[in-house]
């Protein structure tokens, strides 16, 4: 049968690579494997010959007799277990929610620029770059505060997203995967060799954390000391707020005449043009909306770890957020969230496993493209659409 | 002076190099309209597989009686090896998702060339895995200027695979299909040609070509590594944009011009920087003529 194919292909692709060692043909690892996809396989054939047709609930059940939980409760308890995680969970675990609020930003951008807006941009871990670079230069050079760097980093964020959108704007969708995947190692490379001003592969230290003005009284009038916001629990409501804000944004911006305008201009650009969007514009607003966004995590990043090199911006981030967005749901804010979670919080779960980290989510985003286009929790619209090119894919 | 030509002979192996993975680049895209971004992975396989089996060959003190077969088993296997590949990448990843959108095809190709180079870590090891010295080294002098016999091997023979490939393309069956499915798919159909056979066969040739520069380069350089598929293949790609997609002469004049432009101005500019120059290249072809040097040759039939 065809399972017996597979495991003759998986053999002949698995033997040379792991099966020759130094003048000896070594079996125990081609075994192991094969005795893993065996194992996997016969769990598949098991599902799909069994199981599948089977329904474990009794034929006579009322969806409406079931009790739910009212649904102000649940998202009550949802928000009340966000905004208390820094105090009742440890380090470990602040940290966690820190990183995963910091990937949930970048999904939510990148979701502009692919899910909006159809660009596939594969180089977006370059405005990450530029924002966090942004606030590290201004930082120890000029000694720019955290609050005043971050609109300047967002406005050479946007500048950079135009300067890199601009050439390809005319460009096909894969050419302009290709551009935008050149553009991003083009700064990293850029970053990593420029020694005078980014200090290379050295990195930049000492980058001063966010900082507060607060009033106090003293001897009867009011003074202002400051405190550096370097407690862990300081900045996890400083991504929270950041995340929140860009949550809002993003869901404003889906009913809007701007974010109606990107989805016409993902959908058929010519057709958008004639009804009178201004294509270029809209998709350089795109461009420059993700990069602001991506500025913001980045210079939130800046300030968190205060230190940044150019090995955090390597194409393997480019390729993680855009994980986040494809497995996720294009399109839909609650996909983005079940993604970061699941791309952050599993390999922790199973640090065991590390190294087949990645190997694991190049496997995931293939196994998602061939069997749920859409992704988890796709937008409604982004559902139907899948599954009306589902019906007509027959044809062609 | 002799700097000069040294840089021209050096630039033409490394041309050889891009132009043989261009090709494959360009006749999948001219086929079914797909970035295959695991063709560098398939290049790197490649190499792997050179190395092992001459790893293999030198264990068993077969390599110093026996050189030139050795160096003739590394190449057929490893594009025997690389083909296998190809097929399954092509069943498992691409032929799903036949008609689906091109976000899709793209992500999926992404996806399964992060699978192959980190599965080819786990199964190798992160370090480099190092040819065997037999043949890397030797040369000649010509007025100055230093030929070594890996040079002369490397663009002699990828100008072979390149005639070959010419040959095939244009002289047998299985080439005029291939043509004629990258022209119209659905025509082609209608006349009876097997879009699924003459599709794999593009993979199966892409692979071959693949795995040839893959063992050279090894040979070339010394030693292979896991990642050493990414940027060669982005820059191959840029080849093939630079030399129209879809146009096989244009994939191999694309090739070498890349190959070129990147010696000299690492040589002559800034040699850090000189993965850079061939994204700019690409970035300007793009903007300024977006067909390509000898014009692209895609499906671009309306239904």
């Amino acid at each position: 049968m065809k399972f017996v194919i597979v495991l003759v292909w998986a053999f002949i692709l698995l033997f040379p690579m792991l099966g020759i060692e130094g003048g000896r043909f070594v079996w125990d690892r081609v075994l192991k494997v094969m005795a893993v996809i065996t194992a996997a396989g016969m769990l598949v054939l098991i599902y799909h010959y069994f199981l599948k047709g089977l329904s474990f609930r009794p034929k006579t059940f009322d969806a409406s007799t079931k009790y739910r939980p009212p649904r102000k409760l649940l998202i009550g308890l949802g928000l009340a277990g966000v905004l208390a995680l820094p105090w009742i969970a440890d380090n470990y675990t602040c940290d966690i929610a820190i990183n995963v609020l910091i990937y949930i930003s970048l999904g939510l951008g990148l979701n502009i620029v692919i899910g909006l807006a159809g660009l596939l941009d594969l180089g977006y871990i370059a405005f990450y770059a530029v924002g966090a670079y942004t606030y590290a230069l201004l930082n120890t050079n000029f000694g720019v505060p955290f609050w005043l760097a971050l609109p300047v980093g967002c406005v050479i964020s946007a500048g950079v997203g135009a300067f890199i959108g601009y050439p390809t704007l005319k460009m096909r969708g894969d050419y302009l995967a290709i551009v935008t995947l050149g553009f991003g190692e083009i700064i990293r490379i850029v970053l990593n060799n420029w020694d005078s001003v980014t200090k290379g592969p050295n990195g930049i230290l000492g980058i001063k954390a966010p900082g507060l003005f607060y009033p106090v009284v003293e001897n009867g009038s009011i003074a202002f000391a400051h405190l550096y916001l370097k407690n862990l629990i300081w900045m996890y409501y400083l991504i929270l707020a950041i995340a929140v804000l860009i949550m809002l944004a993003v869901y404003r911006l889906n009913t809007s005449r701007i974010g109606r305008a990107w989805m016409a201009v993902r959908e058929d650009e010519t057709a958008a043009e004639l009804t009178g969007i201004h294509t270029t514009r809209m998709k350089l607003y795109a461009y420059m909306l993700g990069a602001i966004f991506a500025g913001f995590a980045g210079a939130f990043f800046a300030a968190k770890v205060r230190y940044v090199n150019p090995s955090s911006f390597i194409f393997l981030e480019s390729a993680l957020v855009l994980c986040i967005v494809v497995l996720g749901g294009m399109g839909s804010i609650r996909g983005i969230i079940i993604g970061a979670v699941a791309i952050i919080v599993l390999p922790e779960m199973f640090r065991g496993l590390a190294l087949y980290r990645m190997a694991a989510f190049g496997g995931a985003m293939t196994a998602m493209m061939v069997f749920r286009p859409e992704g988890l929790l796709p937008a409604k619209r982004k559902a139907q659409e899948v599954e009306m090119e589902r019906k007509t894919a027959n044809i062609s | 002076m002799e700097v000069f030509f040294q840089q021209i002979i050096n630039g033409l192996t490394l041309g050889s190099i891009y132009a043989l993975i261009a090709l494959g680049y360009t006749m999948v895209y001219g086929i079914i309209q797909l970035i295959n971004f695991a063709h560098g992975e398939i290049f790197t396989a490649g190499g792997y597989i050179g190395v092992i089996v001459l790893s293999f060959m030198q264990a068993r003190g077969v390599l110093d009686t026996h050189p030139f077969l050795g160096l003739l088993l590394a190449f057929i296997l490893a594009m025997i090896y690389c083909a296998f590949l190809a097929v399954a990448l092509e069943t498992v990843a691409y032929r799903p998702l036949r008609g689906a959108s091109r976000l899709a095809l793209l992500l999926s190709a992404l996806g399964m060339s992060i699978f192959l180079s980190n599965g080819m870590m786990l199964a190798q090891g992160v370090y480099d895995k190092a040819y065997p010295h037999f043949f890397t080294s030797g040369g000649f002098e010509v007025g100055g200027v230093i030929v070594t016999n890996m040079q002369v091997f490397i663009i002699i023979g990828s100008v072979l695979l390149m005639v070959g490939l010419n040959l095939f393309v244009n002289r047998t069956r299985l080439g005029k299909a291939m043509r004629s499915t990258a022209q119209d798919r659905v025509m082609s159909a209608i006349l009876g040609i097997n879009a699924n056979k003459t599709i794999v066969t593009t993979f199966v040739i892409g692979a071959v070509l693949a795995a040839a520069a893959g063992v050279m380069v090894g040979l070339y350089y010394g030693s292979v590594r896991f990642d050493m598929g990414f940027i060669p293949g982005i820059k191959a790609f840029s080849a093939a944009v630079l030399g129209g997609i879809g146009n096989l002469t244009g994939a191999m004049l694309g090739g070498m011009i890349i190959g070129m432009v990147e010696i000299f101005a690492a040589g002559y500019l800034a040699s850090e920087y000189k993965d850079v120059f061939a994204f700019i290249i690409l970035i300007l072809v793009l903007y300024f003529r977006p067909t390509g040097i000898m014009g692209e040759q895609v499906d671009d039939t309306r239904v």
